[in-house]
């Protein structure tokens, strides 16, 4: 399912969640039974016809585990850390309300050479959204699995026309303690910054989302357009974003800043480098008893290990 | 009094296993009854705490009566926490519950404080009371202050960045922590001088004869 302008669509129009969720699992199912018997030519117009993978989509289909089911439409939006709406798990469904999300612009900065204000619509128009089933773990050691809607951040920054000096991305997210209650107190410094490695920014799997479930995104959930980069831990995943700034230097995101000994700028998913003050070799998949090993990338290592090779992971957690 | 206040303790607990089954307790339950009963320890400990205070206070000695009850109530809470830890979100993973313990600070003050709240809770009875003897048993009972502080510490190194809470249950421990220092230094200059002899201090809460004692205390501590 495409969605081009997400303010555009009905309710209407939307899939019921159940037979939603049943149509992924065929189509994991069916897939997986493709691959299995070596006929992933089959599997692979079945994906496709069902509109909501590209190549990467293909790949993540792969990489994820029959186990990896669906965390429910509830859980997704009612779970949420945006410290913008408050420190509590459900403060950001309680109180996101507030947040405008039009009209909203997104500033260019830095070095590219297509600076500029550029509205949420007009780059809805043009970066037409896509499904995109990512495992989501947070550095506090739960994890979910969405269905977020989507257009690949290489595309936006390609379009951008970044130089060759860009060698960093600097997200910023609204700063607007009217809108963003959180703000007027001082848990982080606001507003809240992320950073990626331009290769990093340009990989694949790195999107940029404006909706879940195939619904336009909820507030609490970063609306209306917020970083996803699924296998690193949660809180890069900047949301809310009004601004974005190629540098040659590497930014200092918030929470590397607030402590800087327990947060670093790579943050990626590993579960052979604890939090200094908790173990990360496992987590608990939200709807789940028992925890469940975490892996490594989040399980996306075949797709973005080589971005790293060479680098102590350990040092530069 | 008692049974009323007994029961008002036992409210979280019973609204706990209402929400358990109603599905009230949101996304990540485990999370929740955890965090939950960490809570109410801290609560209930602050509450034991407050009572020898609010008593000089109020001039109220029959509140003493109640303290046993809030301490048992604190380790009964500590109790359900560490069970919900080691049963529910370790699932008896003994290797990952020990290496917790040994190799995160904030799992080691925190089972520690257990530890200490153990035997406090053990010789809580009247007869454990009179073994000891008032004064021995007293200077035991001193460590639910240790237990205390190490539980705040176990909240503070929990958290990740919002340290309101466990700086508000800090900043309780110590008003109530200054208000026996500075109480028991006020009775000390008091007592020496009238009382002509040496040592003649009151021990701060005979636990044996509560309420007499707990008011003659309370006159010679009292301001006028």
């Amino acid at each position: 399912m495409l969605i081009k302008r997400p303010a555009d669509i009905r309710e209407s129009e939307v899939t019921n969640e159940q037979l939603y969720i049943d149509r992924r699992k065929f189509i994991t199912t069916v897939a997986g039974a493709g691959a299995g018997l070596g006929l992933a030519a089959t599997a692979g117009p079945l994906l496709a016809c069902s509109g909501d993978t590209r190549a990467a989509g293909g790949a993540i289909e792969e990489a994820g585990r029959q186990d990896d089911e669906l965390t429910p439409f509830e859980d997704v939006t009612s779970y949420n850390n945006f410290y913008e709406f408050g420190t509590g798990k459900d403060d950001p469904a309680k109180n996101a309300h507030t947040l405008r999300t039009r009209p909203w612009t997104v500033t260019v900065e830095g070095e590219c050479n297509k600076p500029g204000v550029y509205d949420i619509d007009d780059i809805l128009k043009r970066f037409p959204a896509e499904e995109r089933i990512y495992r989501l773990r947070c550095v506090e050691a739960w994890s979910m699995v969405i269905p977020w809607m989507g257009f690949p951040l290489a595309d936006l920054i390609k379009s951008l026309e970044p130089t060759s000096q860009a060698k960093f991305v600097e997200f910023r997210t609204l700063l607007d303690p009217d809108q963003m209650p959180g703000q007027r107190r001082r848990v982080l410094e606001w507003p809240y910054v992320e950073g990626l490695r331009m290769d990093e920014a340009m990989h694949p799997l790195a999107i940029f989302s404006v909706g879940l479930y195939g619904k336009v995104l909820p507030n609490q959930n970063g609306a209306p357009i917020r970083l996803v980069v699924p296998w690193k831990y949660g809180f890069k995943s900047i949301k809310s974003v009004v601004s974005l700034r190629f540098t040659r230097d590497m930014p200092l995101n918030s929470w590397a800043k607030s402590i800087p000994n327990e947060y670093g700028f790579y943050a990626n998913v590993n579960p052979e480098v604890d939090h200094p003050r908790w173990s990360q070799a496992r987590e608990r998949r939200i709807g789940e008893l028992r925890k469940r090993p975490t892996l490594m990338f989040n399980g996306y290592a075949e797709q973005v290990a080589s971005l790293y090779s060479g680098l102590d992971l350990r040092k530069y957690y | 009094m008692r049974l009323s206040v007994f029961l008002l303790a036992l409210f979280p607990f019973a609204w706990m296993v209402y929400h358990a089954v109603t599905g009230g307790l949101g996304t990540n339950p485990i999370e929740a009854v955890t965090h939950r009963t960490g809570w109410w320890t801290l609560a209930f400990l602050m509450l034991t705490l407050a009572v020898t205070p609010l008593r000089q206070l109020l001039g109220w000695g029959p509140l003493i009566k109640l303290r046993r009850m809030l301490g048992l109530f604190a380790f009964f809470y500590a109790s359900l926490h560490f069970a919900i830890y080691v049963g529910i979100d370790q699932f008896f993973a003994l290797d990952y519950i020990l290496e917790d313990i040994m190799d995160r600070p904030y799992i080691t003050v925190g089972f520690a404080a257990l530890l200490i709240l153990l035997p406090l809770a053990a010789t809580s009875t009247k007869k454990m009371i009179k073994r000891l003897g008032g004064k021995r048993w007293n200077r035991l009972h001193k460590l639910v202050y240790v237990a205390a502080a190490l539980g705040v510490l176990h909240f503070l190194w929990l958290v990740k960045a919002d340290t309101r809470e466990p700086t508000i249950f800090g900043a309780i421990l110590v008003a109530l922590l200054g208000f026996r220092l500075v109480s028991e230094r006020l009775r000390r200059f008091r007592i020496r001088p009238t009382a002509g002899g040496r040592r003649l201090r009151v021990s701060p809460e005979p636990p044996r004869v509560e309420s007499r004692a707990g008011r003659v205390k309370l006159k010679s501590a009292s301001p006028r």
